[in-house]
């Protein structure tokens, strides 16, 4: 017995189809949580993290203690939070005495586990350290450059997976039509090594310059943090291959034997298979079949016809 | 505009990236401090060059400042969902399909003849509603018994209910398509645990209160010390069930247990004691018994009973 299940309000209505999938997605939201266990770094590294994606990001604040993300069924707290809060990226932090300060930062695909990568935060400097000119503070919600440097993120797999995890958590909304003066914040990742990362956010002072584009000036204000890879998982390649698919990617097939000429217009080519001369089928020439023959019967049929009729005709007169 | 710098960095202008793929940076830093100034200058230089391309762009003039058209982003993300899978035709939209049936727009007004008047067609007031049918016309094949109002009615329900279940079917292959609309879900609602469609019988009040009681008196104190929930009546019917009479009787008193016996003995010994015994029971008990010996339980722990020994009043029954 199934019964059909529908939204009673119109606010209901719209908010699932806003979480319903679509071609053209809305902006990733971030689900912050933690373990049983955090230390003053961590639970300060998770509260910034926060503040930073204020309108796009959920925090809860109750330990968790069944969530391992590396452990097959640690995750299914993990998917069923995402489920519920529509998140699909999740930073998960805890602070054991083998991972001290570690941040696990993953992403879901239709509400499971994508892939995950575990950092450890070293040398975490929090916002309210930073001392710097409150007019240039970057506003709530605006949308960041981000910039990698170092040769590490290309060279290295486990950086690589880290940029893209960064550029997604980072990104937010992505827009057609940008205003040139909300630009405000930067986010600067350079692999000062093969294993660490070091992030920092800053503040876009823009200058006078000669020409239009203005010369940009940053200054540190956010929290600033070394990231030292420890674990990750790659998503397997058909599942990466299915999120990856996005609905323009056939290209359009080109018209084969078909040229555009300016002076000539539009040119197709024919191709006419070679002729096999001893293969080709003769007509049949026989007595019977020719259409002459074929219609000269049928005519004296009619007038057969046509003349008894006539001739009953003149009778009955 | 792609300078030389731009050919070195990877510039995604759509998601505002930078990539400088070619910094080494020194693997014995000298400060801690000196790695940062390194690290942001490094960055600016990367904001400056997706500034350049940015700043150059055709910008129109809006009420918060210079708007500017970004383009789409080159980097390829995941998504977060799946692509929207297309939706199988419904059966309808198969048969219109089939039969070659277009679909026509229709109006909100239409013309009413028996008013002379343009209606809407649904709602209030509408145009051929049912209930301002004053009079309806026999016809031969009507039974002079039917009214044919509550018939009217009867089957605009069936239509309905058929049409529910079309749109149920219909929503369950679509889910099996994983296709069902974003605002629809489909629940299991009450399934009958037994074989048969008959509902599970709910408990009332006192079956609930017997069932409690027996569960109290399953516990160790007897469910003298159990926590009451608020709003639970005390158990009835507490302590011993069976009423002992005293073996020795009191002086003077009539022996309670003596009597007792005695009156069954004079009930069963008497001349109307036919009346007593249910015949048509005890001809099904032996009746049943038989049967079930005939069927071969054997039960090895009952003691076998002679069947060919007769019952002692069989014959006054008779």
């Amino acid at each position: 017995m199934m019964e059909i299940r529908t939204p009673k309000t119109h606010k209901a209505k719209r908010v699932l189809e806003k979480r319903a999938p679509k071609l053209v997605e809305n902006g990733k939201k971030t689900l912050i949580l933690h373990g049983t266990k955090t230390s003053a770094t961590l639970s300060s590294v998770l509260m910034e993290l926060y503040r930073l994606k204020k309108g796009g990001a959920i925090k809860y604040s109750r330990r968790n203690e069944n969530i391992r993300p590396f452990e097959s069924g640690g995750e299914t707290s993990l998917e069923f939070f995402s489920q519920k809060t529509d998140c699909s990226i999740f930073a998960y932090g805890s602070h054991t005495k083998k991972r001290p300060d570690n941040l696990v930062l993953g992403r879901m695909y239709d509400h499971h586990v994508y892939d995950l990568i575990e950092v450890g935060i070293d040398n975490f400097k929090s916002l309210l350290s930073f001392s710097y000119d409150k007019k240039i503070a970057p506003h709530e919600g605006s949308k960041p450059f981000i910039c990698f440097t170092g040769e590490g993120f290309e060279n290295v797999p486990e950086l690589k997976q880290l940029k893209e995890v960064l550029t997604d958590l980072f990104r937010g909304e992505v827009v057609d039509n940008l205003n040139l003066t909300g630009l405000d914040r930067a986010y600067i990742c350079s692999a000062i090594s093969p294993t660490k990362v070091f992030l920092t956010h800053c503040a876009i002072k823009l200058k006078k310059s000669g020409s239009i584009v203005p010369r940009i000036e940053l200054v540190e204000v956010g929290p600033s943090m070394d990231l030292v890879i420890r674990r990750n998982r790659l998503p397997n390649e058909g599942l990466r291959k299915e999120a990856m698919k996005s609905s323009k990617d056939k290209p359009k097939k080109k018209v084969k034997n078909v040229d555009q000429d300016d002076v000539l217009g539009k040119r197709g080519r024919i191709f006419i298979p070679e002729q096999e001369v001893g293969k080709t089928p003769l007509p049949d020439k026989s007595k019977g079949v020719k259409r002459e023959r074929r219609e000269g019967k049928l005519k004296k049929k009619k007038n057969k016809e046509e003349g008894s009729a006539s001739k009953k005709h003149k009778e009955s007169e | 505009m792609d300078t030389e710098m731009d050919q070195i960095y990877q510039i995604d202008v759509g998601n505002l990236l930078a990539f400088n793929p070619n910094h080494r940076f020194s693997s014995a830093p000298s400060s801690r401090e000196e790695l940062v100034k390194e690290c942001v200058t490094e960055g600016t230089k990367l904001v400056q060059a997706i500034a350049d391309t940015l700043f150059n762009f055709p910008s129109t003039e809006s009420v918060d400042g210079p708007l500017v058209q970004l383009p789409p982003p080159t980097t390829k993300l995941p998504r977060e969902k799946h692509l929207p899978r297309p939706k199988p035709p419904t059966k309808w939209e198969e048969f219109a399909l089939k039969k070659g049936i277009q679909k026509r727009k229709k109006d909100k007004i239409v013309y009413d003849e028996t008013t002379d008047k343009f209606k809407r067609r649904h709602g209030y007031d509408r145009v051929n509603d049912d209930n301002d049918i004053p009079i309806i016309e026999a016809k031969a094949s009507d039974e002079p018994g039917e009214d044919p109002f509550a018939k009217r009615l009867d089957d605009k329900k069936k239509r309905v209910d058929k049409q529910q279940k079309n749109r149920l079917q219909n929503l369950k292959s679509a889910a099996k398509a994983g296709a069902l609309p974003s605002h629809v879900q489909l629940a299991a609602s009450a399934l009958p645990i037994t074989g048969t469609k008959a509902q599970p019988k709910k408990l009332g009040k006192e079956e609930l209160g017997d069932v409690a009681g027996l569960a109290a008196t399953s516990t160790a104190s007897g469910g003298k010390f159990d926590k009451k929930l608020p709003g639970e009546k005390p158990p009835k019917k507490q302590g011993k069930h069976h009423k002992y009479l005293p073996v020795v009787p009191r002086y003077g008193w009539v022996d309670e247990e003596k009597e007792q016996t005695n009156k069954v003995l004079g009930k069963l010994l008497s001349k109307h004691s036919h009346e007593i015994l249910n015949v048509g029971k005890a001809i099904n008990m032996y009746n049943d018994k038989k049967e079930k010996k005939k069927s071969g339980r054997s039960d090895k722990l009952k003691p076998k009973k002679d069947i060919t020994k007769k019952k002692p009043y069989a014959n006054k029954a008779k």
